[in-house]
C-alpha cells in the first residue's frame, strides 16, 4: 500500500461497478468469519502456525495470508488475534532449520515497520516453512516481484475522490495568492524544469521563466526556491529549496544571489533568513560532492542559521534504538536513561525547536528560505510545522490533508524509499508516524484521521490538535515549547503492542467530554419541548431567565 | 516604570545598560516617599524592612527587575513593589493567606548568598559578618526568589538580611511558629470542615469500623496517653488482643481498613529486631496470631524497613530531585535540559514511588485476591507503614477517592495516626538530619500519579494535590504542625491563652475557606470525575461502594480461600507461625518485586475499568511520570501559553457549567412547586469567565506570566550533548570538531 513517487498528481483508480467475486482458492478455505475483507482482496493461503507470543507464552493457531493481510487466530480459548497489513512488513526471515533442536525453533520472524517483531514456529517435518515463507516474501513486497501494490487492486468504493483534497490552485488562493510581490508560473508544468517539484509554483513576481532556468543550475537537483507559505498581513514568506550547488571551490551564482534578494525585496525584509536544517559540519562536508551552503559574502543580505537537525541515517538509527527499549519489554528501572540514550527525543527537540524559529521569524515579518541537503525531508518537516504553528487551517483536519500533499507529496518527499523496502526508515518521530497515517489514508481515502493521537505526542499543544477541543482562533499563533521537560514518548504509538501499558480507547477527557455535550443536547431538547409547550399554552407571557441560557447556550454549540 | 539593565553584583560590567541611575531614582523617589507595609494577618509582627530592594524577575534572562521594599514578619518575607501591581487582584486562583511575593518563613527551604559573584549556601554562621549583594531564596514549594540588595542602605540591607536568615535557618522552638500567634478568625463556612472525618473522637473511629463492616475493638485505654504517647488517642486493634497493658512499649497491630470479603490491614511500630531475643520473638507472635484471628486465620507479614528505601533515602533523593526545579536563569534550565531524562533517574525519586506503589500493590493482591489478613511493620510505624497503607485504601476503597474522603484518610492515617510532621517536615530547623524526610509529599506523589493515570476516578484535581502539599508549609494550620497526638495535646494546652479552661484552637488545614474563596476552591474539584450515578447520597453509606467493588472483580477470577477450615487447629500453634512465616517471607522476596504481581495487574487489566472498583497503577517506565504541576509551574521556560492540559481542562469546565445552568434552568421549571436545588456548593463550577480569554499558560492557576507578548521560547545549546559518535553523522559528509550554534 504504498504511493509511487510520482509528483503532483497521481493516478487515481477509477471504480468499477463491482461485486466481489471471491476466488476458487479461497471457497476451499475455512471462512474467516470476524474479518470483514477489504473489496479486491483475495485469500493466498491458510496454515497452522505457533504464534511466539512475547508477553504471554507460545499460541497455537492460524493464519491465514491474503494479498493484503497477514490474520492470525488461535485455536485455544483465550482470544489472540493479529492483523497485520502487508505492507507494515519490512523484513522477513527464516530462523532455525529442519533440524534445530528445541522447542519452536523452527520457524519465521518478522519485523514490522510498526515497532514490532512477530516469530511464529511451524512443525519441523516436510519442509512447512517453504511454501508460506515464499508466498508470504512475494505479497510482501510486490514491487520486487513485479507485481501491484494493493492500492492498485484495491476495488473499494469512495464517495470522496481523495486525490481533490489538494488543489494547489485553491490552496494559494487561500493564502492570498498570486499578489503585487508573488506570481504563479507554469513553468514546471511538464516537470522540465525539476521533476521533483509540483506543476504550479509560486515565485517572485520580478524573477522570470529565465531567472529561474538559470537558479536551478545551482540548485541542487533543480529545486530552486519557491514560496511555501504566505503570511497576510505583513506578507513575509516561507520558501523552500535545496543546496546550492558550492562545492569545493566556492562556486557563486549571480542569478541565485539576485534571486534571494528578489525574495527578500517582496516584502522589504532587511535581512533574509536562510535556514538551513543541517548541523555545520555536514552542511560543510557537503561542499565535497557539490554542495554546500550561502556563504556570507555571496550573499550578503541574508543570514545563515544552521539549525543541527541530523540527516536520515541518524534518525534511522535512533528509532532503532528505540525499538529495542520498547519491544517487546519496557525497559523499568532504567527507563528514563535510555530514552534518553536513544537520543530520539532529542532531535524531536531539535526539529521543534527549528520549526519555532522559523515560524518566529515569520511572524515578526521576515521572509525565511529552508533547505537542508536536497530540500525534501528536514526542510519539509520544518516548513510543515512552523506552517502548522502559524496557520490555524492547517490544524483542521481537512487542512492538514492539504498540508501533508502539499508539502509532502507535491513537493516530492520519497514515500516510496523512505518507507519502502525495508532498508529506510525516514526521519522524524512528527513524520513518519504521519507517512504511515497518511498511507492508511491512501488507502481508505477519506477515512478519519486521529488528529488526537496523532498529535498527542506534541503534548505541549494537544488541546488544540485534539478534534473535540479545536477552537478556531484564525490569527493565533501557536508556539510548542521545546524543552525535553515537556516531551514525553508518544507511547500509544511506540509501546502500542505491550498489553501492560493503558490502552484507553478514548482518553478519559474526550469521553467525557462528549458525555457532556450529549447531556447538553439532551437539556437543550428539553428546554425547547418546555418552551414550546409554554408558547401553546400562553403566547403572552415569556419565561426570560429560561430562554436566556438558552440563546446563550446554543450559540456557543460547536459543531460536532 | 523602574526596572533596570544589569545591576547589582554585575554593575561594574561593561554591558550595564541602564536608563537611570540608582541616585536618580533615590532622589525621583524621595519627596512623595510613601511609606507601603504589607497587609498583616490578624497576629502578624513586622520585624524588619529594607527599601530599596530589587528583585529580580524570572520572567528572562537579563537581569532586570521590580523596585521594592522587602520585609520579614513572624510569618513571612515579603516583598513590596513600589510599582503599582494589578495582577494580584485579579487572579482567580489567589491564597487569601499569601501571594506571589510572601515567602512563609517555614516555606523557606534554603538562602543562598551571592559574595563577589560567588554562590554560597548560607548557614548560621556566616550570617554574622558580611552581607551579600544577592539574595536568592529556595522555597519548599519550589519557588525561587533573587534580592538583590546593594542599592539599599548598608545598615538596612545588613539588618533584612541578618532578619531573614534568623528567622528562616536558626533552629527555634515550637511556640514560635506562627500558629500559635495567628488569630484568624474561624470562618463562616464551618460546615464544609465538618465533612472530613477527623478522628478525634470515639465516634469517628466506630462509623469507620461500621463503614468498612471490621469486626475489631476500638481502644480508648489510651485517651490520656496512658499506654503510650506515641500512639494516637483512639484506636483499633483485632479483636483477639487481649490486656493492652501487658504489652505496654512493644507496639501493637492498629487496624488501618476492612476489606468486604472480612480480612483486614493493619500496620504496627516495630524495634528492629535483635537476635535472638526470644522476648521479642514471642510478642511478635502474638501480634500475628491477633491479626490472622481476624479473618480466617490467615495472615503476612510485611516489614517496611527491609523492603522499602529508608526515610533517609527518600530525604536524600528528593534532596537531588528537587534541585532540577530550582532553577535560577534560562541558561541553567537549557544546559539542564539535555541531560534532563538521566538526571530524573539517577536521583532516583521516581523509582521510590514505584517502590512504594508497588508495594501497595503487593497488599492489595493480598487483600483482594487472597483474602488474606495483612500487618505492615515498620521501626516506628509512621512514616511508610502510613504510605503504604493509605495508598491500599485508595486503591481499594472508591470513597478514598472522593475529596473529603482522601482528606478523612490523610486524617486517619496521618494527623490522627501520629505521623511526625514537625520531625519530618522539619519546621524548626533542627540541626539532626536524620529526622528530616518528605514521607508525606512522597504519598501525594503516588496519590497523583493514581491520579494521573486513572484520573475520572478521582473527585479532586491535581491542582488540589498541589495546594495540599504546599499547604504543609504554611504555618497557620495545626494539622500539619505535630509530632503526634500527645504532642498536639500538650503543646495546645500548654499554649493556650487561657491556659488549662480550653485548648487553643487552630484552622485546620482542611477548612480550606482561609486559603481560598469558593470560587478558587473549584479548581480543587476535577471536572472527569465520573460520579457514581444515582448513588451520590449513598456514599458514605456501608455496602454501597463494596458490592461495586465485587462487580468490577467477579468473584470467579479469584479463588476463594482455600485455606478454610485448615488452620482451624488453634492449638497447633507452631504450625500456624510457620506459614505465616512462609508467606511473609515470600512477599517480600527482593528478587523480582515486579513479577510477583504482574499476573494480578495483568488479570485486573482484561477486565472492564470500573473507575468505583479497584484501581491499580500501571509502573511500567514511561507510566510514571513527573508531577509537572508541582515542580514546573514556576520555570516560565516551560510554560505554554495557551496550551498544556489546562487549555482542554478549561474548555470542559466550561461545557460542564453549561450542562449545569441548563440543569439547573429545567429543574427550576420542573419544580416550581417543590424547589429541589442542588445545593452541593461545589458543583458550581461557575468559575468560567477566564475561559473565553483563551490564554491560559500552562502554569495556570499558579504562576502568572506577564510575558505576553507571546514570543517563543527558544532553546538555547542544543547540541552540547548532542554529539553524535557515530560513523553516521559523517555518512552523507564529514563530522569533525564541536558544532556551534547559530
Amino acid at each position: 500500500a504504498l504511493l509511487a513517487h510520482i509528483p503532483g498528481k497521481a493516478i487515481w483508480i477509477p471504480d468499477h461497478t463491482h461485486t466481489h467475486r471471491a476466488s476458487r482458492e479461497s471457497l476451499k478455505m475455512e471462512p474467516l468469519a470476524d474479518v470483514a475483507m477489504l473489496p479486491g482482496e483475495e485469500r493466498v493461503i491458510d496454515k497452522d502456525i505457533i504464534y511466539i507470543c512475547p508477553f504471554n507464552a507460545a499460541v497455537k493457531g492460524k493464519v491465514f495470508i491474503t494479498n493484503y493481510r497477514l490474520y492470525f487466530k488461535n485455536t485455544d480459548s483465550t482470544p489472540v488475534t493479529l492483523d497485520v497489513p502487508l505492507g507494515v512488513i519490512s523484513r522477513i526471515e527464516k530462523m532455525g532449520g529442519a533440524s534445530s533442536r528445541g522447542e519452536n525453533s523452527y520457524g519465521l520472524e518478522i519485523t514490522c515497520k510498526d515497532m514490532r517483531n512477530l516469530r511464529f514456529a511451524l512443525k519441523q517435518e516436510g519442509h512447512s516453512r517453504r511454501d508460506i515463507f515464499e508466498i508470504l516474501f512475494k505479497y510482501a513486497f510486490p514491487l520486487s516481484h513485479g507485481m501491484q501494490l494493493f492500492a492498485f487492486l484495491s476495488q473499494e468504493k469512495y464517495e470522496e475522490n481523495g486525490w481533490n483534497v489538494y488543489e494547489a490552485m485553491e490552496e494559494y488562493r487561500r493564502q492570498g495568492l498570486p499578489s503585487s510581490e508573488w506570481r504563479v508560473t507554469f513553468i514546471n508544468k511538464n516537470y522540465e524544469l525539476c521533476d521533483t517539484y509540483p506543476t504550479i509554483l509560486v515565485v517572485p513576481y520580478k524573477a522570470t521563466e529565465e531567472d529561474l532556468r538559470r537558479v536551478a543550475t545551482f540548485r541542487s537537483r533543480c529545486r530552486i526556491p519557491v514560496l511555501s507559505w504566505f503570511h497576510k498581513e505583513n506578507h513575509a514568506v516561507i520558501m523552500r529549496c535545496s543546496q546550492p550547488l558550492v562545492g569545493m571551490s566556492g562556486k557563486r551564482n549571480k542569478d541565485d544571489e539576485r534571486y534571494l534578494d528578489l525574495i527578500r525585496e517582496a516584502n522589504g525584509t532587511t535581512k533574509l533568513t536562510i535556514y538551513d536544517a543541517r548541523p555545520n559540519v555536514n552542511a560543510v562536508a557537503n561542499k565535497a560532492t557539490g554542495g554546500g551552503y550561502e556563504g556570507d559574502d555571496a550573499y550578503q543580505n541574508a543570514e545563515l542559521v544552521f539549525l543541527d537537525i541530523h540527516n536520515i541515517h541518524v534518525m534511522r538509527e535512533s528509532l532503532k534504538k528505540l525499538k529495542d527499549i520498547v519491544y517487546p519489554n519496557v525497559e523499568e528501572s532504567h527507563w528514563l536513561s535510555s530514552l534518553e540514550s536513544t537520543h530520539w527525543l532529542e532531535h524531536i527537540k531539535l526539529v521543534l525547536s527549528g520549526a519555532i524559529q522559523v515560524a518566529d521569524k515569520v511572524s515578526s515579518g521576515s521572509s525565511v528560505v529552508v533547505h537542508c541537503s536536497d530540500g525534501w525531508d528536514r526542510t519539509a518537516q520544518l516548513t510543515s510545522l512552523a506552517m502548522l504553528m502559524l496557520d490555524s487551517f492547517y490544524r483542521t483536519l481537512r487542512g492538514f490533508q492539504v498540508l501533508l500533499e502539499k508539502e509532502w507529496i507535491s513537493f516530492g518527499h520519497k514515500f516510496a524509499s523512505r518507507i519502502g523496502h525495508g532498508d529506510k526508515n525516514h526521519a522524524d518521530q512528527d513524520r513518519s508516524p504521519i507517512f504511515l497515517q497518511f498511507i492508511d489514508c491512501i488507502l481508505q481515502n477519506n477515512v478519519r484521521v486521529k488528529t488526537a493521537s496523532l498529535w498527542s505526542f506534541v503534548n505541549s499543544d494537544t488541546s488544540l490538535y485534539i478534534n473535540p477541543f479545536y477552537t478556531s482562533e484564525s490569527s493565533r499563533v501557536l508556539y510548542p515549547v521545546a524543552s525535553m521537560r515537556h516531551l514525553e514518548l508518544w507511547v500509544t504509538y511506540y509501546i502500542r503492542w505491550n498489553p501492560r501499558i493503558q490502552h484507553q480507547q478514548q482518553s478519559p477527557v474526550e469521553q467525557r467530554y462528549k458525555e457532556l455535550l450529549a447531556l447538553r443536547d439532551q437539556y437543550l431538547k428539553k428546554l425547547e419541548e418546555l418552551q414550546l409547550s409554554d408558547s401553546t399554552h400562553l403566547t403572552n407571557s415569556s419565561t426570560p431567565n429560561a430562554a436566556t441560557p438558552n440563546q446563550h447556550i446554543t450559540h456557543l454549540q460547536t459543531p460536532f | 516604570m523602574l526596572s533596570l539593565g544589569s545591576v547589582g553584583a554585575k554593575s561594574t560590567k561593561p554591558s550595564f545598560v541602564s536608563y537611570v541611575t540608582p541616585e536618580e531614582i533615590k532622589l525621583e523617589k524621595e519627596p512623595p516617599k510613601i511609606e507601603k507595609h504589607p497587609d498583616l494577618l490578624p497576629g502578624e509582627v513586622e520585624f524588619c524592612c529594607a527599601n530599596p530592594i530589587l528583585k529580580y524577575t524570572q520572567d528572562d534572562m537579563s537581569q532586570r527587575g521590580i523596585f521594592g521594599t522587602l520585609f520579614c514578619t513572624n510569618f513571612r518575607v515579603t516583598f513590596i513593589s513600589d510599582e503599582k501591581s494589578q495582577e494580584e487582584t485579579t487572579k482567580t486562583f489567589k491564597n487569601k493567606l499569601y501571594g506571589e511575593n510572601d515567602i512563609p518563613l517555614m516555606c523557606v527551604d534554603h538562602i543562598y548568598g551571592v559574595y563577589d559573584e560567588k554562590k554560597k549556601l548560607i548557614t548560621g554562621g556566616l550570617v554574622k559578618n558580611k552581607y551579600p549583594s544577592k539574595m536568592i531564596i529556595h522555597c519548599k514549594d519550589l519557588r525561587v526568589f533573587q534580592f538583590c540588595l546593594t542599592f539599599t542602605k548598608e545598615e538596612d540591607a545588613k539588618k533584612i538580611f541578618q532578619g531573614i536568615a534568623h528567622h528562616c535557618l536558626e533552629e527555634r522552638s515550637l511556640k514560635c511558629v506562627f500558629a500559635f500567634s495567628y488569630s484568624g478568625t474561624p470562618s463562616p463556612e464551618m460546615q464544609r470542615k465538618w465533612e472530613t472525618i477527623l478522628f478525634d473522637s470515639p465516634e469517628d473511629w466506630t462509623q469507620e469500623m461500621k463503614r468498612t463492616r471490621a469486626n475489631c475493638r476500638l481502644v480508648t485505654e489510651n485517651e490520656n496517653f496512658e499506654l503510650s504517647q506515641r500512639l494516637p488517642k483512639y484506636f483499633v486493634i483485632p479483636s483477639a488482643l487481649g490486656d493492652l497493658f501487658s504489652y505496654q512499649g512493644k507496639g501493637f497491630p492498629i487496624w488501618c481498613w476492612s476489606h468486604h470479603s472480612g480480612c483486614a490491614l493493619f500496620k504496627a511500630s516495630l524495634p528492629p529486631v535483635t537476635q535472638e531475643d526470644g522476648d521479642f520473638q514471642k510478642h511478635l507472635d502474638i501480634m500475628l496470631n491477633a491479626v490472622a484471628h481476624n479473618y480466617l486465620y490467615s495472615a503476612k507479614t510485611e516489614d517496611l524497613s527491609e523492603s522499602l528505601p529508608t526515610i533517609q533515602d527518600i530525604q536524600q533523593s528528593y534532596n537531588k530531585f528537587k534541585q532540577f526545579f530550582l532553577i535560577e536563569n534560562s541558561t541553567d534550565f537549557w544546559l539542564s535540559d539535555v541531560k534532563w531524562f538521566s538526571s530524573l533517574e539517577s536521583s532516583g525519586w521516581l523509582d521510590i514511588i514505584r517502590q512504594c506503589l508497588q508495594k501497595a500493590v503487593e497488599v492489595v493482591e493480598c487483600l483482594e485476591k487472597d483474602n488474606t489478613n495483612v500487618l505492615i511493620t515498620e521501626e516506628e510505624g509512621t512514616d511508610l507503614c502510613c504510605v503504604i497503607s493509605s495508598l491500599v485504601q485508595i486503591m481499594l476503597d472508591p470513597y478514598y477517592r472522593t475529596l473529603m474522603g482522601f482528606q478523612s484518610l490523610v486524617q486517619k492515617e496521618w494527623v490522627a495516626g501520629c505521623h511526625a510532621f514537625l520531625d519530618r517536615c522539619n519546621h524548626l530547623h533542627q540541626k539532626d538530619k536524620e529526622c528530616h524526610s518528605p514521607v508525606f509529599l512522597l504519598f501525594l506523589e503516588c496519590v497523583w500519579q493514581l491520579v494521573q493515570q486513572h484520573s475520572p476516578a478521582f473527585q479532586f484535581s491535581e491542582t488540589y494535590l498541589t495546594v495540599l502539599s504546599d499547604s504543609v508549609d504554611v504555618p497557620v494550620f495545626s494539622t500539619f504542625l505535630f509530632n503526634s497526638a500527645h504532642h498536639r495535646e500538650s503543646v495546645m494546652k500548654a499554649e493556650s491563652p487561657l491556659a488549662q479552661s480550653s485548648p487553643l484552637s487552630c484552622p485546620t488545614v482542611w477548612d480550606w475557606s482561609v486559603q481560598f474563596d469558593s470560587k478558587a476552591q473549584n479548581f480543587f474539584f476535577n471536572p472527569l470525575y465520573s460520579e457514581k450515578v444515582k448513588h451520590e447520597k449513598a456514599v458514605r453509606k456501608a455496602h454501597k461502594p463494596k458490592h461495586q467493588r465485587q462487580l468490577s472483580l467477579p468473584s470467579t477470577a479469584f479463588k476463594p480461600p482455600s485455606k478454610k477450615g485448615f488452620f482451624k487447629d488453634e492449638t497447633d500453634s507452631l504450625k500456624k507461625i510457620l506459614r505465616v512465616k512462609r508467606l511473609s517471607r515470600w512477599m517480600g522476596s527482593p528478587d523480582s518485586p515486579a513479577a510477583t504481581t504482574r499476573g494480578f495487574y495483568e488479570s485486573w487489566k482484561q477486565r472492564p475499568l470500573d473507575y468505583h472498583g479497584l484501581l491499580l497503577p500501571c509502573l511500567d517506565g514511561p507510566a510514571v511520570r513527573v508531577w509537572m504541576q508541582r515542580y514546573l509551574r514556576w520555570i516560565p521556560e516551560v510554560h505554554i501559553m495557551g496550551g498544556g492540559s489546562v487549555a482542554v481542562m478549561t474548555k470542559l469546565m466550561e461545557l460542564l457549567s453549561q450542562v449545569q445552568d441548563l440543569k439547573r434552568v429545567l429543574e427550576q421549571r420542573d419544580s416550581s412547586q417543590a424547589v429541589k436545588l442542588d445545593h452541593r456548593p461545589y458543583i458550581q463550577h461557575r468559575l468560567l469567565s477566564f475561559g473565553s480569554s483563551g490564554r491560559l499558560s500552562s502554569s495556570f492557576p499558579f504562576a502568572y506570566s506577564r510575558n505576553r507578548s507571546f514570543k517563543p521560547i527558544i532553546p538555547t545549546g542544543l547540541m552540547q550533548s548532542l554529539m553524535v559518535t557515530d560513523s553516521l553523522a559523517s555518512q552523507e559528509d564529514e563530522a569533525s570538531s564541536f558544532v556551534s550554534l547559530v
